[in-house]
C-alpha cells in the first residue's frame, strides 16, 4: 500500500518556547519533498517532533501516517510504523556494536522466534555496506563513535535501507559528505525511492536536489511552511537566496521567535 | 577512640585447631601472634564507608569438611561452575576446607604444586613460609590479623621456573553454612620467567547472616606472567572483605580480572606492587551493585620499578538504592623512573536512588613519570535512548543495549572465553533482565 502522510496544524514546543508554528503537509508514496530554509527555521524541529525527540513538545496538530496518528505513538512504535529520520547530528554510543544495534532495530520489528538469523543479517548488511561503499569493518566499529562526519551519515542511509521505512525524513544527509560520498548516498536514496515510499529531504543546497530529484519544494521560515512550488523553487532559492521570498511575504527576520 | 575487636575464637582453640589440623609449628604461632594483633588493631579505614557498620563479625567457626570422592556429590549450587572439570586442574573450598583436588598430572608432573594452603604449609614448608601473609600483612588491620588467624581451606599454587601452563587451573570456594567460618587464603606464586592463569568462583547458597574474609597473595618472578580473575557471586547475606596483593619482579606482569557481582556489601581492595623494573599490572574491575548494597571497591598500583607501566579500569553499574564507593590510587615511589600509572572509574546510575562515587587519587613522587586519569559518574544519557528507539528499539532494549554498551569496552577485553560469557551471564542475572 502507497503510505499516506498528513501533517496537520503541527506546533511545537522547545522548553516552553513555541518553535513550530502550524505546519501543514500531505505527502504520498513515490513522492519526494524537498524543505529548504534559512538557519534556525525550525526545519531539525519538525523532524525531531515528528521523531519524537523527548525534548520537543507537540501542542497541537496531528501526524497521520496511514491512518494512525504518530503523534500519539513512543518514539520507538512510530519508527516500527514506518517513519525514519537521518538525523543531522547521529548520537555515538560506545559499547554497541553497529551490528548489534542494527540487528535489535530489525528483530524489533518481528514476532519473538522468528528473529533474523546471523548469517543472513550479515549478508544483508554487508550487501548494503557494499552499496554505500563503507568498509565491512565499520558491522564491528561501535555505533557512530569516532566515525567522520560523512561516514555518521552514511551509516545513517545503511540503516535506511536495512529497516525499509514507509516516510523517510533525511535532515541535512548531505552535509559533511564529498561530492563522491554525496552521489552514493543519493544513488542509495534513489534505489530506495518506490511508490510505496515517500520521502522528505530537509537540505541547504539544490546539489542535493539534483541527485534526488523532489516532486515538491517548501520553504520554512519562522516555524512555518511559507511558500511551496516544485523543483524550480529550488533551483531560483539557489540562485537568488531567500530574500526575494521574504520581501514577497513582507519577513523581516526570519528565525524562529522574531516575528512581530 | 579505639573499638575492641570482637574475637571469634580465643587463642587456646586456635592451638588446639592448628595442632589438630597437624599444622607445623611456625603456622600455629603465626596465627597466634595475628590473633593477638587482632586484639589490638582497628577496623580498615575505607574511603566515605562506615564498615564499622557493616556486618563484619559473623565468623562462625571452624567446621571439618567432608572430602569428596567424585565431583558429581559436589553441591547442586557449583555445579555450573565445574562442568566437565573431571580432566582440569581444580580446587573445591566448601565452607572451611577444601574438599576436592585434581592437578592435571601433566602439570605435577612439571612440578607444578596445587593444593590446598594447609596441606601446602605441612609439605612445602619452607616455601609457603616465605610468602605466607608477605603481601598481605597482618598488622594492617583487624580485618587482615584475624584473617592470619583464622585462614582455612585455600589455595597453594606454585608454578616453577620457565613453567609455562596454558590452561587456566580454577578454584570454586562455596559457603553454604552460616554456622562454618568461611576465610579461605589464595596463594601464588610463579617463579622466574612462568606463566599461569588462574581462575576462581566465590558463590554463596544460604541465607543467613555471613561473612567472607578473604585474602589473596600473588607473587610474580622476574619474567614471569599471571593471569588472575576472579568472580565473587556472593548472595544478599554474605558480606565480601576481600585484599588482593600483587608483588611484581623485574619484567614480571600482574593481570587482574575481577568480576564483582556480589548481591551482599562489598569490600575490596585489588593492588598491585611494581617491584621489579620493567614490572606491569593491568587490572580490570567490572561491578553491577543492586538492592540496597553497600560497595567500597578500590584498585591500586605502587611503582618501585623503573619502566613499569600500570593500568586500572573499573567500570560499574549501580541500580536500584546500590550505593558504590570506587577508588583508585597509583603511587609512584621516587626512583621509579619512567614509571606510567593510568587509571579510569567509571559509574553509571539506573535509578535516581544508586549513588555512586568515583575517587581517582594520583600519588606521584618522582618527576619523569606519566599519569592519568578519568572519572565520571552519570546516568543512561536519554539522547542515546532517543537515538536507538528511532530505529524501532523498545525502551527497555535500548537501555539495555547502553548498559551492556558501558561495560562491553571491558568485557571484551577479557581474554578468556568462558569467563566472559560467564560475567557476561551474570550482569544480566544482576539488572534483571
Ligand atoms: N534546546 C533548545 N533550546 C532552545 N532553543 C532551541 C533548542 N533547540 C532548538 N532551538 C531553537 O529552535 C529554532 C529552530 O531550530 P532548528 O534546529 O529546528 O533549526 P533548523 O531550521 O534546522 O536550522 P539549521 O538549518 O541551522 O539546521 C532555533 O532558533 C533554535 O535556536
Ligand atoms: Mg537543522
Amino acid at each position: 500500500m502507497a503510505a499516506d502522510f498528513v501533517i496537520e496544524g503541527l506546533k511545537a514546543n522547545i522548553e516552553g518556547k513555541e518553535i513550530l508554528k502550524g505546519i501543514n503537509l500531505q505527502m504520498k508514496g513515490g513522492e519526494i519533498h524537498a524543505i529548504m530554509g534559512p538557519n534556525g527555521t525550525g526545519k531539525s524541529t519538525l523532524a525531531s517532533a515528528l521523531m519524537g525527540h523527548p525534548k520537543y513538545e507537540v501542542t497541537e496538530g496531528t501526524a497521520v501516517l496511514d491512518g494512525e496518528d504518530l503523534l500519539e505513538m513512543a518514539v520507538d512504535e512510530r519508527a516500527r510504523a514506518g517513519l525514519f529520520l537521518a538525523m543531522q547530528y547521529p548520537s555515538e554510543i560506545a559499547g554497541v556494536t553497529n551490528s548489534d544495534f542494527l540487528r535489535s532495530a530489525i528483530n524489533s520489528r518481528r514476532e519473538e522466534g522468528k528473529e533474523i538469523s546471523l548469517i543472513r543479517f550479515i549478508r544483508q548488511m554487508e550487501a548494503k555496506m557494499k552499496e554505500l561503499e563503507m568498509n565491512p569493518e565499520f558491522l564491528h566499529r561501535y555505533l557512530n563513535e569516532g566515525f567522520s562526519g560523512g561516514e555518521k551519515k552514511r551509516n545513517e542511509i545503511l540503516q535506511m535501507m536495512m529497516l525499509d521505512p514507509k516516510i523517510v525524513i533525511l535532515d541535512e544527509i548531505d552535509s559533511g559528505l564529498d561530492i563522491d560520498a554525496l552521489k552514493i548516498v543519493a544513488e542509495g536514496v534513489n534505489a530506495m525511492r518506490s511508490p510505496e515510499r515517500g520521502f522528505l529531504v530537509i537540505t541547504h543546497y539544490q546539489r542535493l536536489l539534483n541527485y534526488i530529484k523532489p516532486d515538491y519544494v517548501h520553504v520554512m521560515m519562522q516555524g512555518r511552511i511559507v511558500k511551496s512550488g516544485g523543483p524550480e523553487l529550488a533551483e531560483r532559492l539557489e540562485a537568488e537566496g531567500y530574500e526575494w521570498v521574504k520581501e514577497e511575504l513582507g519577513i523581516e527576520d526570519e528565525t524562529v521567535g522574531q516575528e512581530v | 577512640m579505639t573499638t575492641q575487636t570482637i574475637l571469634p575464637v580465643d587463642a587456646e582453640r586456635l592451638s588446639e585447631l592448628s595442632l589438630s589440623g597437624g599444622e607445623p609449628g611456625w603456622l600455629k604461632d603465626s596465627r597466634l601472634q595475628a590473633l593477638a594483633l587482632a586484639a589490638e588493631l582497628e577496623l580498615p579505614k575505607l574511603e566515605k564507608t562506615r564498615i564499622d557498620r557493616w556486618n563484619v563479625n559473623n565468623y562462625g567457626s571452624y567446621k571439618a569438611a567432608k572430602l569428596l570422592t567424585a565431583l558429581n556429590e559436589a553441591p547442586s549450587a557449583i555445579a555450573a561452575l565445574i562442568k566437565d572439570q573431571e580432566d582440569g586442574s581444580l580446587i573445591i573450598q566448601h565452607n572451611s576446607g577444601v574438599v576436592y583436588t585434581r592437578l592435571a598430572p601433566e602439570l605435577a608432573a612439571q612440578g607444578v604444586i596445587f593444593t590446598d594452603l594447609q596441606t601446602a604449609a605441612k609439605e612445602h614448608g619452607d616455601l609457603v613460609q616465605r610468602y605466607l601473609h608477605k603481601a598481605v600483612l597482618p598488622g594492617e588491620h583487624s580485618i587482615a590479623a584475624l584473617h592470619a588467624a583464622l585462614w582455612n581451606g585455600g589455595v597453594f599454587l606454585y608454578v616453577p621456573k620457565n613453567v609455562v601452563i596454558d590452561t587456566p587451573l580454577q578454584a570454586v570456594l562455596l559457603t553454604d553454612d552460616a554456622e562454618a567460618s568461611f576465610v579461605p587464603h589464595i596463594l601464588v606464586v610463579a617463579d622466574t620467567n612462568s606463566s599461569v592463569t588462574y581462575v576462581d568462583n566465590y558463590v554463596s547458597d544460604k541465607a543467613e547472616a555471613g561473612l567472607h574474609n578473604g585474602a589473596v597473595e600473588v607473587f610474580v618472578g622476574a619474567g614471569a606472567k599471571v593471569r588472575y580473575a576472579t568472580v565473587h557471586q556472593l548472595g544478599e547475606d554474605t558480606t565480601d572483605v576481600t585484599y588482593r596483593r600483587a608483588v611484581v619482579e623485574n619484567d614480571g606482569t600482574i593481570e587482574w580480572i575481577v568480576g564483582e557481582m556480589n548481591y551482599g556489601d562489598t569490600a575490596s581492595d585489588t593492588k598491585s606492587v611494581l617491584k621489579g623494573n620493567g614490572s606491569s599490572s593491568d587490572a580490570k574491575v567490572i561491578a553491577v551493585g543492586s538492592g540496597s548494597q553497600k560497595l567500597n571497591y578500590t584498585t591500586q598500583a605502587q611503582h618501585f620499578g623503573k619502566n613499569t607501566p600500570s593500568d586500572m579500569i573499573t567500570r560499574a553499574v549501580m541500580r536500584e538504592s546500590a550505593n558504590s564507593i570506587i577508588n583508585g590510587i597509583t603511587k609512584i615511589e621516587k626512583g621509579a623512573t619512567r614509571a606510567d600509572g593510568q587509571q579510569t572509574e567509571k559509574v553509571l546510575m539506573l535509578s535516581p536512588k544508586a549513588r555512586g562515587d568515583a575517587n581517582p587519587i594520583l600519588l606521584i613522587d618522582e618527576d619523569d613519570v606519566t599519569a592519568g586519569h578519568a572519572a565520571s559518574v552519570g546516568q543512561v544519557n536519554p539522547e542515546q535512548v532517543y537515538y536507538l528507539m528511532s530505529r524501532g528499539i523498545t525502551r527497555h532494549d535500548a537501555e539495555k543495549l547502553i548498559i551492556y554498551g558501558f561495560l562491553a569496552p571491558v568485557v571484551s577485553q577479557i581474554p578468556l572465553e568462558g569467563l566472559r560469557n560467564q560475567l557476561q551471564t551474570l550482569v544480566e542475572r544482576k539488572l534483571g533482565q
